[in-house]
């Protein structure tokens, strides 16, 4: 038996289905990172040696600049994407891509200075345990999203990124969205209340 | 890949094609990214993990038929219940439900396949991965006589148990990385399932039309989004401690036991829901088809999944009565712990509804469907005794506990699971399963149920914890415990007749053709089984029971919905 | 305390209950939680036989309302082929099956709410006895703070008067992984979580002793952490506190064999792990023994305090309790002959 099928009467679109699967994606990533914030905001004050994190933490204002603008820079490249303007998507993924690496590398140079001159470690109290896995657990989405970013400039540069392609493009881009947003919440937990 | 490119008709399965070495066989098998086919290797893979986890069950019963038996040592013991729970919840009932999902979702949605057919199939290697991995463990030490160094820390794997200090070698880091990656492939089938259901439905099937269990499994994978993640964030933190001597849980250095509490029943509780849901997803198709009549108050039915799927997220701590929270905190869970029993309720009530008034036929799907409705009843209202704070106080912990969620695991989840493989055997084969071995099975897994489970509430209200390898004599146990491990031989004999029914019939069962119940959704309206893409012509409904439009012209739905 | 719902439903608990004999046994099932003998665990039944009674009548409701639909509505034989009436729900209908529900959530909401409060906010009175209860990887340990004493596996509680009332305080902690104090006689459980101390009370009303055990998967031996609980009268009671106050070496031990047995438990690696009030053993890893003798079990409850039992327990700890974290000291049968002479002097 078969269902026959009608004439197209009336108009039927259903939401792209990239997009409903990063929009779950990003759900689930969040509520992992939730328990890793919730975790923090927990053992803050609870570990029984130093260092604390006033006696450590300088707060990363420039590197977060970038990260945030670069939130910027990825929309208006996929805008330009979309209307063809594939120079200027160039420009401004490579510009996205430049100020993420900016950001890993402060990150990076931030825990280099802290496991060197200040002696903290994973291993070292809570707070050190509870600090590296929340700002690892987003430096390595960090990681993750450049690569991402990476794939598709070298695909551009290829000349192989087209407007029709904007749509997987402005999926990649929502994650990207999201790790930005994220770091608002890691900066205000861990530099601003946990300060 | 896209649904639009799709040949017209079924080539897929066309016989007369040349006979393929089981080798080449095997290889597409093994590379398929159809989701039927993905489908029936989860199912395959679940039930070979039934077997292993039952024998597991089995040797717990056998131990405890009589007090201070020495069947096992206590560290075999440990290590069974340990992988008997592990297993049983993420290796059989999760890999179960979905693929069931798998194979169906598209199928009733009128689509050709998952929105994400690549990352279906590694979702599902990855939970096969996780399962391999869990039982890699028992290699991983003195081998199978001293059942190696298998996870022994219970399911919950508590806090600090799991630390270095108290759980040596490898076992709680196989444990850790086999859910782990499993839950990387549970969040990834859980993305798919919403993005099929929400993006792939074929032409008029509004989401108010979408069979009830596209909705409920739509319910069950939001939800997983948001429970299986804790989990995995949990499951990182412990790794932290154990690899990298991190605190997360050390209570020398300021850490906490129950944070570990908190972050396992976040997660743990709505599992529970996630994996009852499918089955009141199975019951919500099949209790209608055998009484001949809709389901009863659809929007309500939906509604009340939601709920379910909502309230549960809070009511994890219903687990944690003893662990010495406040007042407040405790007479919260408890609001919110009774609180489920309102929609679960609505439920059972819509059920009856669906069946009053109609010409119920009691095939062994449907058997099995009232052998749901029965038991979950039961099991249900246990839960309410436990959601009671005080009373669970006395019972928490106690084989009443055991009970209550074997109860509704046993006689609720398997029941409803064995209903659907009933009813969706002939889709997925072709051939229909004998119903002479079918009632048979019914009745004498029925018996061992009830042996093994009713009987095991009593020592729980006697003062006997769960998780002990051996008890004294005269504390008025001994007797509960010789009739629940008597159970499990009928259990066993069941799930034999079961097994011996799945195969037999696959050679020697009755042709079933595309529609052998006479029944109303799309997967009906297909080949039995379908071919590789579903269907030759994509279909467009006007009702939620499309089949029921076109075989009564004169009275279609659509005309009431 | 709920008395006034709590009588009616133990009645009619009691009929639904008969054939189960579920019911006040006394000696056959020392752990029924229905057999309380202490306030807490009073009120606990009182409103565990109302949630009963509440499900059951919904149990009863239910399931006669199942077992109607499932016969009335069969297929019978010869029937016509014709579908029933298409019936798509009654809005009047699930009102109903949300609101009724509702209702009777709330009041057992209520009900709960009620004993968790009178249960955990209860005001101990002056004169209240407090003791620390310590869990180990296989035992328990019990210290008197406000009198000095430490003992093990056997906890020492006074008889609580309705008249002059002397409950127990116990503050639960953990010297390891998870446990919890479970005597159902006597109260519901509560765990004993590293760095989270817990509290609870119990005012037995009974003389006699009471079984529990660990109710904490806490490891091997989860099994054997098995709990007593002595209540005497406060007679006896004092008596007992009297006698655990003495230190051990106030009486040197007679005979030649026990003194030999001393000397060699205070050169063995003994004293790491046990303590011995007055002598040179202080250990705490294992438990007390100055006392050992006035127990009436060994290694909780996993023995006979025999001295057959005490000298196989101090030969091959894992012969009774495999996975004991206490070693087998690999003696000779002299030496344990001593060993266990000596323990014997222990009162
Ligand atoms: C599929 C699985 C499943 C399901 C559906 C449920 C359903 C429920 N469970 Fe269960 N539960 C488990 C699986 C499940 N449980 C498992 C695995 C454990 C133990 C884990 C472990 O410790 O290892 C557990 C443990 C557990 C505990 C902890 C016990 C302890 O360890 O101390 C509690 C306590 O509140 C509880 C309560 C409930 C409640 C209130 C429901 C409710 O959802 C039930 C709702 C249903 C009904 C109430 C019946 C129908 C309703 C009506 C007819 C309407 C009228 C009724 C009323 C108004 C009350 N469960
Ligand atoms: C999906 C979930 C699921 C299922 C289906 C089952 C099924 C069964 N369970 Fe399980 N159980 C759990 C989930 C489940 N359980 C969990 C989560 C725990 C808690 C673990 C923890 O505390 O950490 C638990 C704990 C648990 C305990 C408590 C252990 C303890 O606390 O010490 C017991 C004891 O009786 C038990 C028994 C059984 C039995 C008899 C079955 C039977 O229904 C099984 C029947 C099936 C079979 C028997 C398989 C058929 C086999 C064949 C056909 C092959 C032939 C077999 C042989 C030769 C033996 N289970
Ligand atoms: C490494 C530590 C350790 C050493 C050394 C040790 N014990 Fe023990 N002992 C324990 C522990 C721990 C227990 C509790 C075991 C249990 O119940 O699980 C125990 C229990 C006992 C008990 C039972 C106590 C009771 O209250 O039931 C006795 C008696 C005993 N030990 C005697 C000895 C003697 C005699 C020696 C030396 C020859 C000794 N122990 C050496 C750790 C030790
Ligand atoms: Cu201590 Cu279980
Ligand atoms: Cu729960």
């Amino acid at each position: 038996m078969t269902i026959p099928q009608t004439l197209p009467s009336s108009p039927w679109t259903l939401p792209s289905r990239g997009r409903v699967g990063m929009f779950c994606f990003i759900a689930a990533e969040a509520s992992i990172f939730t328990i890793f914030v919730v975790a923090y905001l927990f053992y803050l004050g609870k570990s029984v040696s130093g260092p604390t994190p006033r006696e450590v933490l300088e707060l990363p204002i420039f590197s977060s600049v970038c990260l945030l603008s670069s939130s910027l820079t990825i929309h208006l490249a996929v805008e330009f994407l979309r209307k063809g303007k594939s120079g200027a998507f160039r420009a401004a993924w490579g510009l996205t891509l430049l100020l993420g690496a900016i950001f890993l590398a402060a990150t990076g140079l931030e825990w280099r200075r802290l496991i060197v001159e200040k002696g903290l470690t994973i291993s070292t109290n809570l707070f050190g345990t509870t600090y590296y896995s929340l700002v690892g657990l987003h430096a390595s989405h960090v990681t993750g999203g450049l690569i991402g970013l990476a794939v598709v400039m070298v695909l551009a540069l290829a000349g192989k990124v087209r407007p029709e392609h904007s749509g997987p493009v402005d999926v990649l881009s929502l994650y990207w969205h999201f790790v930005d947003a994220v770091w608002v919440v890691v900066f205000t937990v861990v530099y601003v209340i946990g300060r | 890949m896209s649904s639009e490119s799709m040949p017209i008709a079924g080539a897929g399965n066309l016989p007369g094609a040349a006979r393929r070495v089981w080798l080449e066989t095997l290889h597409e098998w093994l590379i398929t990214v159809d989701h039927k086919k993905l489908g029936l290797m989860y199912i395959g893979y679940a039930l070979f993990f039934l077997v292993v986890g039952g024998i597991e069950a089995t040797i717990i019963r056998i131990q405890l038929a009589v007090p201070h038996a020495h069947f096992v040592s206590p560290e075999v013991f440990n290590r069974m219940f340990t992988m008997h729970g592990t297993t049983m919840i993420f290796f059989v009932a999760m890999p179960v439900l979905f693929g069931f999902a798998n194979y169906l979702v598209p199928l009733m949605i009128g689509a050709r396949d998952m929105a994400f057919p690549r990352l279906n199939a590694f979702s599902f290697w990855m939970t096969a991965f996780g399962g391999l991995l869990l039982y890699f463990s028992f290699l991983g030490g003195d081998g199978l006589y001293g059942a190696g160094s298998a996870p022994d820390v219970g399911w919950w794997a508590y806090a600090p148990l799991t630390s270095k200090a108290f759980s040596r070698g490898h076992s709680t880091d196989y444990w850790t990385v086999s859910l782990l990656a499993s839950g990387f492939g549970t969040i990834g089938t859980a993305v798919n399932l919403v993005a099929t259901i929400l993006s792939m439905r074929c032409r008029g099937m509004t989401l108010g039309k979408m069979p009830l269990l596209a909705w409920l499994n739509l319910v069950m994978s939001g939800m997983l989004l948001f429970t299986i993640t804790p989990l995995t964030a949990a499951q990182i933190m412990l790794m932290v401690d154990r690899y990298l001597d991190g605190h997360f849980f050390d209570t020398h250095a300021g850490g906490s036991a129950a944070i570990w509490m908190h972050f396992f029943w976040i997660f743990g509780h709505p599992e529970v829901y996630v994996l009852i849901i499918p089955c009141f997803a199975f019951v919500s198709e099949i209790v209608p088809v055998f009484s001949r009549k809709p389901i009863f108050g659809y929007p309500v039915m939906v509604a009340a999944t939601v709920a379910i799927g909502g309230v549960s997220m809070s009511v994890w701590a219903h687990h944690m009565y003893t662990i010495g929270m406040t007042s407040y905190e405790n007479a919260f869970f408890v609001l919110t712990t009774l609180a489920v029993g309102v929609p679960t309720g609505i439920k059972i009530f819509n059920w009856l509804g669906t069946m009053w008034g109609g010409k119920i036929r009691y095939a062994p799907p449907m058997m099995f469907c009232l052998g749901f409705l029965f038991q979950f009843l039961i099991a249900g209202l246990t839960g309410i005794m436990l959601g009671s704070a005080p009373f669970d106080w006395q019972l928490g912990n106690s084989y009443f506990v055991v009970a209550h969620f074997h109860y509704v695991i046993v006689g609720g989840i398997l029941f409803a699971l064995f209903a659907a493989f009933y009813y969706w055997y002939p889709k997925m084969t072709g051939r229909m399963l004998n119903d002479t071995l079918g009632k048979w099975h019914f009745w004498v897994f029925l018996i061992g149920f009830h042996l093994t489970f009713d009987f095991m509430h009593i020592p729980g209200l006697l003062g006997m914890p769960r998780r002990i390898y051996t008890y004294e004599p005269g504390r008025g146990w001994a007797i509960w415990n010789m009739i629940a491990t008597i159970g499990v031989a009928f259990q066993i004999a069941g799930i034999l007749i079961f097994v011996f029914n799945l195969v037999h019939s696959y050679f020697r069962g009755r042709v079933a053709g595309d529609d052998p119940w006479d029944a109303w959704t799309l997967e009906w309206a297909t080949s039995s089984p379908p071919a590789a893409c579903n269907f030759a012509v994509l279909p467009e409904v006007r009702s939620r029971r499309p089949l029921w439009d076109l075989k009564h012209p004169e009275d279609p739905d659509w005309k009431y919905e | 305390m709920g008395r006034s719902w709590g009588r009616g439903g133990a009645k009619a608990f009691a009929v639904l209950s008969a054939p189960l004999c579920l019911g006040q046994g006394t000696s056959p099932r020392p752990g029924n939680i229905f057999a309380p003998a202490s306030t807490p665990a009073e009120m606990i039944y009182g409103v565990s036989v109302f949630v009963l009674v509440i499900t059951g009548i919904i149990f009863l409701a239910v399931f006669g309302l199942l077992v109607y639909a499932a016969v009335k509505y069969r297929r019978r034989e010869g029937d016509d082929a014709r579908e029933p009436a298409q019936v798509y729900g009654s809005d009047q209908l699930e009102l109903a099956w949300t609101v009724i529900p509702v209702i009777i959530v709330l009041v057992l909401f209520i009900a709960s709410a009620r004993v968790i409060h009178q249960v955990q906010d209860a005001d101990m009175p002056a004169g209240t006895v407090q003791v620390t209860v310590i869990g180990h990887q296989f035992w328990w340990e019990f210290r008197y703070p406000k009198l000095g004493i430490i003992t093990a596996n056997e906890l020492h509680v006074p008889l609580s008067g309705t008249q002059n009332p002397r409950p127990t305080l116990l503050k639960l902690l953990s010297a390891d992984t998870d446990h919890s104090f479970w005597v159902p006689r006597l109260a519901g459980k509560t765990d004993l979580i590293p760095n989270h101390p817990n509290e609870m009370w119990i005012d037995p009303r009974i003389e006699g002793m009471f079984l529990g055990q660990c109710a904490q998967y806490c490891g091997v031996q989860h099994a054997k952490m098995l709990l007593r609980v002595y209540v005497d009268t406060p007679e006896k009671f004092d008596e007992w506190v009297a006698a655990q106050k003495r230190p051990a070496a106030a009486a040197p031990p007679a005979g030649e064999s026990a003194a030999a047995g001393r000397r060699l438990f205070e050169t063995t690696a003994c004293v790491a792990c046990h303590r011995v009030a007055g002598t040179r053993a202080f250990g705490r890893v294992g438990p007390d023994l100055t006392h050992l003798m006035s127990r009436a079990t060994l290694a909780s409850g996993a023995a006979e305090n025999t001295p057959a039992d005490l000298r196989q327990w101090i030969e091959k700890p894992d012969s009774i309790k495999p996975g004991s974290l206490m070693p087998a000291m690999n003696l000779s049968a002299k030496e344990l002959d001593e060993v266990t002479a000596y323990l014997l002097t222990l009162h």
